[in-house]
């Protein structure tokens, strides 16, 4: 699951180094255009639809808090 | 009879000193303490350099603080021009040596991002000023209602962005409109999105200036998280936004109104680019029970703001588009066809503009002044200016203009104003071996960058490469490697086939 979270970040900021990363939005790897393109992607990938008031900047700050998000709003591994 | 906007917001500070003028992620500033600060910065420019009417660049975040300097700039008798604290240098660069500023001001730490650039210019540093209580320098007193009052710089075709030059008289004339429009007061609470770069800002910082309204400068994580913002908004009260369309769409798309209710908003406006009809209708449906104003604002940079405006009113169908409205009052707007004589009911043409909304001019660069600050063509009796937009419209049976699209390349992604050939300007300099064209591809919202070259180049070359030049939302997010691009007959760039392809039409 990580790897396409990851893939998915790659192609919305191919400049960003993500993996070495330790909080995507206090680094300001991500704007908002990013996250809903990433949101758009997300829910179409795991056939799921993240709630609004779960796109807050704990659930986004790196691969392990996204991945739990993912599982919360029912995406499978 | 006032004729410049420090004698407005010297009336208003002495109005209301105690009341909030300015909040910002750290401090909440009265108009007492926002006056002193502004008169300070006034004293030291006017002292410094004993000039009227030139600029000073404002580089420094969304704050306060800026606010003061730009005030602070017109108590000197000077004009402002923000500059973008994300930009990357090179542009930064192109600006300033365009500009030739009086200074620029900044701060400690964007400092050494204005040692980076080959360019000479003062340099004030706001953290190394000793703040004391003066009194306001007379310098601004000299100032006419002519002069400029701030500018503004927009993406020009040829690589280096456009100087729009607006007058004091032009923002009295829109906050005037404002004002009397949406009923404004001093118990207004705005809620500001636009980065000052931007002339929607324009509306948020003058409606504290004229009507003693207290603004606050959402901190922009806000607008990433919508979640958090709708809880901004009820934690201050907002009750007035004028935000750009994608953020309500952003809202709408997530449904969260549904579960976060906003009692407080009671003037929705919006403007910089198209609104989809079917998310202005869930805010509509959504804060029905609070009586809520609805306003389409319309207009460029060039003629300060807002030159037509729709009202949401029971005419709104939500399977059409939100019309761009009627001339606001004391602007004229004549729909020309290519004859150069006004458009039927029904039939399209550039939309242009008449009166004292028009900006001076583009700074430095009389000729593209020239071509389209021009002649009205049905005046044939004495000199007068009208403003060609370039974009074309038509007017429905009752009245109300219908946006329809651009003669040109410019186009509008997130509320940016951006000419493509801007961005392929920068990219042909940046990648000398490629050929490329740039197209906007409608359905997606998104920039296409179609290219010629020996080898493959990756995304991220090219992204990284870019974003030294451009800024963020000018950087396209598609890329097509083609053998060879397609040329019309002389040799060009065939675009018109390109973009047909790009967004389907053949």
């Amino acid at each position: 699951m990580k790897e396409n979270i990851l893939s998915f970040l790659a192609e919305i900021r191919p400049e960003c180094d993500f993996e070495n990363s330790m909080n995507f939005i206090e680094e300001g790897l991500l704007d908002s255009f990013d996250i809903v393109s990433l949101v758009t992607s997300l829910d179409e990938e795991f056939k799921i639809s993240i709630e609004g008031t779960d796109i807050i900047p704990e659930n986004f700050a790196n691969l392990d808090s996204i991945e739990r998000l993912l599982l919360k709003n029912g995406a499978k591994r | 009879m006032k004729i410049n906007l420090i004698e407005y917001f010297e009336e208003t500070a002495m109005k209301f000193p105690e009341r909030t003028a300015l909040v910002d992620g750290s401090s909440s500033w009265s108009f007492k303490e926002l006056r002193s600060r502004s008169v300070f910065i006034g004293e030291v420019l006017a002292n410094t350099y004993k000039r009227i009417n030139r600029p000073v660049a404002v580089y420094l975040p969304k704050s306060n603080e800026a606010i003061s300097i730009f005030l602070g700039t017109m108590y000197s008798g000077n004009c402002y021009a923000p500059l973008d604290a994300k930009a990357p240098m090179a542009k930064i660069e192109t600006i300033l040596k365009n500009l030739d500023p009086l200074c620029v001001i900044t701060n400690t730490s964007l400092l050494p991002n204005l040692r980076e650039i080959n360019a000479e210019f003062e340099i004030i540093n706001i953290d190394d000023l000793e703040y004391v209580e003066v009194s306001p320098p007379e310098i601004f007193r000299q100032c006419i209602d002519f002069d400029p009052a701030y500018i503004l710089h927009t993406s020009g075709s040829t690589g280096v962005p456009k100087g729009v030059v607006i007058s004091h008289l032009s923002i009295i004339d829109y906050m005037n409109w404002v004002v009397d429009t949406f009923g404004i007061t001093e118990e207004e609470r705005v809620g500001n999105q636009t980065p000052f770069i931007f002339d929607m800002s324009t509306l948020d910082i003058y409606l504290m200036i004229f009507a003693g309204a207290s603004v606050f400068l959402i901190p922009e994580q806000h607008f990433i998280f919508p979640a958090k913002l709708l809880e901004y908004i009820n934690e201050h009260h907002i009750n007035l936004i004028f935000w750009v369309p994608s953020v309500f769409v952003n809202i709408a798309n997530l449904r969260l109104l549904d579960s976060i209710k906003t009692p407080t908003i009671k003037k929705v406006l919006f403007g910089g680019e198209v609104m989809p009809p079917k998310h202005l209708e869930y805010w509509i449906q959504s804060l029905r029970d609070q009586n809520v104003i609805y306003g389409n604002l319309y207009g460029p940079t060039e003629i300060t703001g807002t030159c037509a405006c729709y009202v949401v009113d029971e005419t709104f169908d939500p399977e059409e588009s939100v019309p761009i409205g009627k001339p606001c009052r004391n602007t004229d707007i004549l729909v020309l066809n290519e004859r150069n004589e006004l458009c039927e009911i029904g039939e399209r043409g550039e939309l242009c503009v008449r009166g004292s909304s028009l900006a001076l001019g583009y700074w430095r660069d009389f000729k593209k002044t020239e071509s389209v600050f021009v002649q009205n063509p049905l005046n044939t009796s004495f000199p007068e200016r009208i403003y060609r937009t370039g974009d074309i419209v038509y007017t429905r049976e009752d009245g109300q203009m219908m946006y329809v699209g651009r003669k040109d390349f410019q186009i509008k992604l997130h509320g940016y104003r951006i000419d493509l050939g801007e961005i392929e300007h920068n990219i042909l300099s940046a990648f000398d071996t490629i050929n490329a064209g740039v197209f906007f591809d409608q359905n997606k919202r998104e920039i296409v960058l179609c290219y010629e070259s020996d080898e493959e180049i990756s995304i991220k070359e090219f992204r990284v490469k870019l974003s030294t030049v451009l800024s963020k939302q000018m950087i396209p997010t598609r890329y097509i490697r083609m053998e060879s691009l397609p040329k019309s007959p002389s040799g060009k760039i065939d675009r018109s086939y390109l973009n047909d392809k790009i967004n389907g039409n053949n």
